[in-house]
């Protein structure tokens, strides 16, 4: 009587997973892991992309240089990056590796100075010197030149950096260092360096919390952190010559200003742009593929997101506070993706 | 008959259950010392021992040097301990000898509760409690009445070593209250009785029959604690301003081994940068080791010195 049971029961589970196998093979998972700060962006677009076409992505935000490595392993499907991997990275990677910008962001000099507003402007050279330690009063000549009017006091200036190696700490030392010759020289760029002064906090909030309680002082961090958390923040002037107010449609036009200078690999901080109304000290981030890839249902998948990624994927991006790219660089982007092939066959067609 | 034999056995498999249980802690001590040893190999063999004195830490040109994070590690440990085991072992004193039931109860409960809050939460209750209150209340009245020693120069940032050093005492005394409490509270009624039979006072019976009794308890309370001020990273890195320097100075920030290791690794590009993490990993591991066997040497000398009262 039992053994009847359990057959029937056997026979139905059988005929159960039978029908729904078909279902779940069609069911595309997409494995990614790397940098944080795209992070809100992308577990939107899974989101939404779940529910659209039915693939998941399964995004782990456990940092850049993580995610180089992952992709590098070829543990995931696609890494993302807020710096460009190195040629050393790309060599060891093995195969034609591509980056694709998705959106940016840019980074803002973030200053609590007791009485004081306004959005101070700051001139490439006095950023520059501020972290070199070589300008050390909030009242140096220089900063009241480019601020008439605000009253700025005679106190040290508090310095503020990422103690963590950061995306950010990267577009922003890169910027100084195209601005600063003793910056390239002294410094460096790279998302952690040898800072000549200041305190280091961790995260962006590490270093909003610094710069919030301690009179005088002077951080970056994102932009998107920034007007979150309601922080002043400075202007800074540009390669045209203009104090340009950071902002999601100034860091769009600084993107369309480096456009004639971005490399077809896409691999470039376009930190200093030309462009009247651009905002300097921005950069991308991308995700990382290979230009061939081994699996065609996969690598199809992949594709197709990528393009809705940086076509109705943009949508989504002003609202949590990154900048769409520009009209002119999707277009060079479509031509990218077109170029991934699978097993010798272009993929898009 | 037949009965022997299965206890035998039974006796048997026990031990050997337990000799491995034994075993797998200097298995895992050495599977970790390898595993160190050999990710950090690159940084190893191109820095050697001059990675312990130099003190440059400059990722972009590849120098790599960790004196002054050892120097934080064990500086803010030790303000850690000198301010957590006074205060500590006079928790559990009070605990142990003085305080009413209703009264011991709900503080063991609160010091356990202390012992669990997640070391993010301390972080982030010292940059928003600690740190200003450091800066706006310590630090003046620490230069005004200290401020002609070194200790206690410099511009008022409210993190710094002293920070660090405040917050890691607050996380560790929970460990010393707990520990010495309950191994003051096991010394034999029969001790106190004896103490004061002589015509001890209160304070005397605990100075002379439970303290000395409940001494290498107490001792591995305090070796828990420094254990956790060496390690303790998420707190500390979020107060101590992670800057890679020796000051005289406890007001200057400073950095620690772990912390390093903790902002940097996840974003380290290139190899060597990452194996002179792994190093400094390693370095830290010795650092804890050696501290551990001179804590060790240390109370083994001070145990020696009065002759203990046994049972």
């Amino acid at each position: 009587m039992n053994r009847r049971w359990l057959g029937l029961l056997v026979a139905a589970m059988v005929l159960i997973a039978a029908a729904g196998s078909p279902a779940v093979a069609q069911t595309i998972t997409l494995n990614a892991a790397g940098a944080t700060f795209p992070f809100p962006l992308y577990s939107k677009w899974s989101q939404v992309y779940a529910a659209e076409k039915g693939v998941q992505i399964n995004y782990q935000s456990i940092g850049s240089g993580g995610g180089i490595r992952q992709f590098i392993e070829k543990t995931v499907d696609f890494g993302a990056s807020d710096g460009p991997m190195t040629d050393e990275q790309v060599r060891q990677a093995g195969g034609r590796v591509l980056h694709i910008p998705t959106v940016a962001g840019a980074v803002v000099a973030v200053y609590n100075v007791p009485g004081l507003t306004i959005g101070l402007n700051f001139t490439p050279d006095v950023l520059a010197d501020i972290f070199l330690g070589k300008i050390t009063k909030w009242n140096d000549r220089r900063i009241v030149q480019a601020n008439p009017g605000a009253a700025l006091p005679s106190a040290d200036i508090i310095v503020v950096h990422r103690s963590d190696g950061s995306g950010t700490t990267a577009i922003w030392v890169n910027y100084l260092s195209k601005v600063s010759r003793e910056w390239k020289d002294r410094v460096g760029e790279g998302t952690s360096v040898n800072w000549p002064t200041g305190l280091g906090g961790r995260g962006n909030e590490g270093v909003a919390g610094l710069v919030r309680q301690t009179p005088n002082s002077l951080g970056y961090v994102e932009l998107a952190y920034a007007l979150t958390n309601k922080m002043t923040f400075g202007n800074v002037r540009n390669k045209a010559g203009q104090f340009v107010r950071p902002s999601l449609s100034s860091t769009t036009k600084a993107m369309e200003g480096a456009l004639a200078s971005i490399p077809a690999d896409y691999r470039v901080f376009f930190t200093d742009p030309a462009g009247r109304d651009a905002y300097p000290v921005a950069g991308f981030t991308w995700v990382l593929i290979y230009g061939d890839q081994a699996d065609p249902v996969k690598g199809k998948a992949l594709v197709d997101f990528l393009w809705w990624a940086v076509h109705d994927g943009q949508k989504y991006a002003p609202t949590l506070l990154y900048a769409p790219l520009p009209k002119s660089l999707v277009a060079r982007i479509e031509g990218t993706l077109k170029t991934v092939t699978s097993r010798g066959q272009p993929i898009l067609r | 008959m037949d009965m022997v034999p299965v206890r035998a056995t039974g006796d048997r498999a026990f031990q050997l259950l337990l000799a491995a249980m034994a075993a797998a802690i200097p298995l895992i001590m050495g599977a970790m010392l390898i595993a160190l040893v050999d990710a950090g190999l690159p940084a190893i063999r191109r820095f050697g021992l001059a990675f312990f004195g130099t003190s440059t830490w400059d990722p972009v040109a590849g120098e790599f040097g960790v004196l002054p994070f050892v120097y934080g590690t064990l500086v803010s440990s030790a303000i850690a301990l000198f301010l957590a085991v006074p205060l500590g072992l006079g928790v559990a004193v009070f605990l142990s000898e003085l305080a009413p039931g209703w009264v011991r109860t709900p503080v063991r409960f609160l010091v356990e509760l202390l012992a669990a809050i997640p070391s993010v939460v301390y972080g982030l209750w010292g940059i928003f409690v600690l740190v200003p209150w450091v800066r706006a209340t310590l630090t003046p009245a620490l230069q005004s009445s200290l401020g002609f020693l070194p200790l206690f120069t410099g511009p008022p940032l409210g993190i710094g070593m002293l920070t660090a050093g405040l917050i890691l005492a607050i996380m560790v005394v929970p460990f010393i209250v707990a520990v010495s409490t309950e191994v003051m509270r096991a010394v034999p009624r029969a001790q106190r009785e004896a103490a004061q039979a002589l015509g001890a006072t209160g304070w005397e019976t605990t100075r002379t029959a439970v303290i000395p009794y409940a001494r290498s308890g107490i001792a591995g309370a305090i070796f828990l604690a420094l254990a956790r001020a060496l390690g303790e990273t998420m707190a500390v890195t979020m107060v101590i301003g992670n800057v890679p320097q020796i000051k005289a100075s406890l007001l200057a920030p400073a950095y620690t081994v772990s912390a390093v290791i903790a902002n940097e690794f996840a974003e380290a590009t290139s190899d060597l940068y990452v194996a002179a993490l792994v190093y400094a990993g390693l370095v830290l591991f010795l650092v804890t080791l050696t501290v551990n066997i001179l804590a060790r040497v240390l109370v083994r000398r001070v145990a020696s010195g009065p002759a203990l009262i046994r049972e």
